[in-house]
């Protein structure tokens, strides 16, 4: 199978079941792009995100770009996200026109209080895994809990936290390698 | 259809994808300078809306601005192309940060700052969840009661995705969309 419709495929597939905004796509991405697939490391998947929080736009679109960027250029990154905004396409046109007070549903409330325990403990296993890859000495533990106070209690906004963060380990590898010279 | 309608949309969702930072949630806003800007929809109709994509799978933005192309223009067509002028700012951004980084992976510099930006990042995703796990916890808006119902769930619920770690995180969604419907969660 062509690469092209692999991308795809893969995308659409995250999209269709992505409940809950960007952050709920990371266990998918884990399982089907870092374990089957073999496309990225879960190393990448920080990075992209990383980078996918700083560009504007939808933080699932931004990393299907990326990630399809790396597997097969600018073509790869249109059709990824193709692959991403499927789903909502068609899911949305078949509600908006057939049924008009769907989030309002006994049925759909209850699927969803149901799928949102799925996602506390999907995210939570997908949090442990990346943080063993992404924290690994007692600078990334601080930096790890500063960063968790600032979002979770919206101390500061996401794009000030991306820049400091990204500064501070400038700057700690800076003083690193001066003190090893 | 109507041409100028269907252009006008399409500037309004290229700057709400160009200027949006930050996920769903930014485009709320910028939404909302449209309701009383173009009067497409009132401030009910794009309740519901929202309501819609969050209850719907797919990143919101892209839900909502599905949602609004197909309110306005009464066709398929207008959400296809709302929510293409939504994400076309991304891809271009990306594309080129992309290539960028690409050119500059190797350089100490941009590996530093992803040393200090890794954990960061980890934080942030630890904060949406712990964020679902409060609400799950207890309840939308925060009162000291505890839906221990939902504790003893999530209890079973880790055991068991951690017994079958094999198990597709898709696999999980539908049991527990099945099962909250069985159950009335």
């Amino acid at each position: 199978m062509s690469e092209y419709i692999e991308l795809f495929l893969v995308f659409a597939r995250i999209g269709a079941f992505t409940f809950g905004g960007g952050y709920a796509m990371l266990p998918m991405l884990q399982k089907e792009v870092v374990e089957k697939k073999k496309w990225a490391t879960d190393e990448e998947i920080l990075d992209y995100y990383a980078v996918g929080q700083c560009t504007p736009g939808v933080i699932f679109v931004n990393t299907a770009t990326f990630i399809g960027y790396s597997r097969k250029g600018i073509l790869g990154g249109i059709i990824a996200t193709l692959g991403v905004v499927f789903p909502s396409i068609v899911i949305i046109s078949l509600i908006a026109t057939l049924i008009s007070n769907f989030s309002e549903i006994e049925m759909v409330q209850h699927a969803l209080h149901g799928i949102r325990l799925a996602v506390c403990v999907l995210i939570f296993n997908a949090t442990f895994k990346l943080f063993k890859t992404g924290v690994k000495d007692l600078f990334g533990i601080l930096l790890f809990i500063f960063s968790l106070l600032a979002t979770y209690l919206s101390l500061l906004p996401t794009i000030v936290i991306v820049v400091v963060s990204a500064a501070l380990g400038i700057a700690f590898q800076l003083y690193n390698t001066r003190k090893e010279v | 259809m109507d041409i100028s309608l269907l252009l006008t949309l399409m500037v309004e969702f290229f700057k709400t994808g160009l200027f949006a930072l930050g996920g769903g949630l930014a485009t709320i806003p910028f939404l909302f300078e449209m309701s009383s800007k173009y009067h497409w929809f009132t401030t009910e109709m794009l309740m519901n809306m929202i309501a819609v994509s969050e209850s719907t799978p797919g990143p919101m933005g892209v839900n909502m601005a599905t949602y609004v192309g197909i309110h306005t223009t009464d066709s398929v067509i207008g959400g296809i192309i709302t929510t293409l002028s939504l994400v076309a700012p991304s891809i271009i951004v990306c594309v080129i940060v992309a290539q960028f980084l690409k050119k500059f992976k190797e350089s100490e510099m941009v590996q530093n700052a992803f040393y200090g930006l890794r954990p960061a990042v980890c934080a942030m995703i630890a904060s949406a969840g712990l964020g679902i796990f409060v609400t799950t916890l207890f309840g939308e808006e925060i009162t000291m009661n505890i839906n221990w119902v939902n504790v003893i769930l999530l209890i079973l619920l880790y055991f068991f995705a951690k017994k079958f770690n094999k198990l597709h995180p898709i696999v999980l969604v539908c049991i527990c969309a099945v099962l909250g419907i069985i159950f009335q969660l």
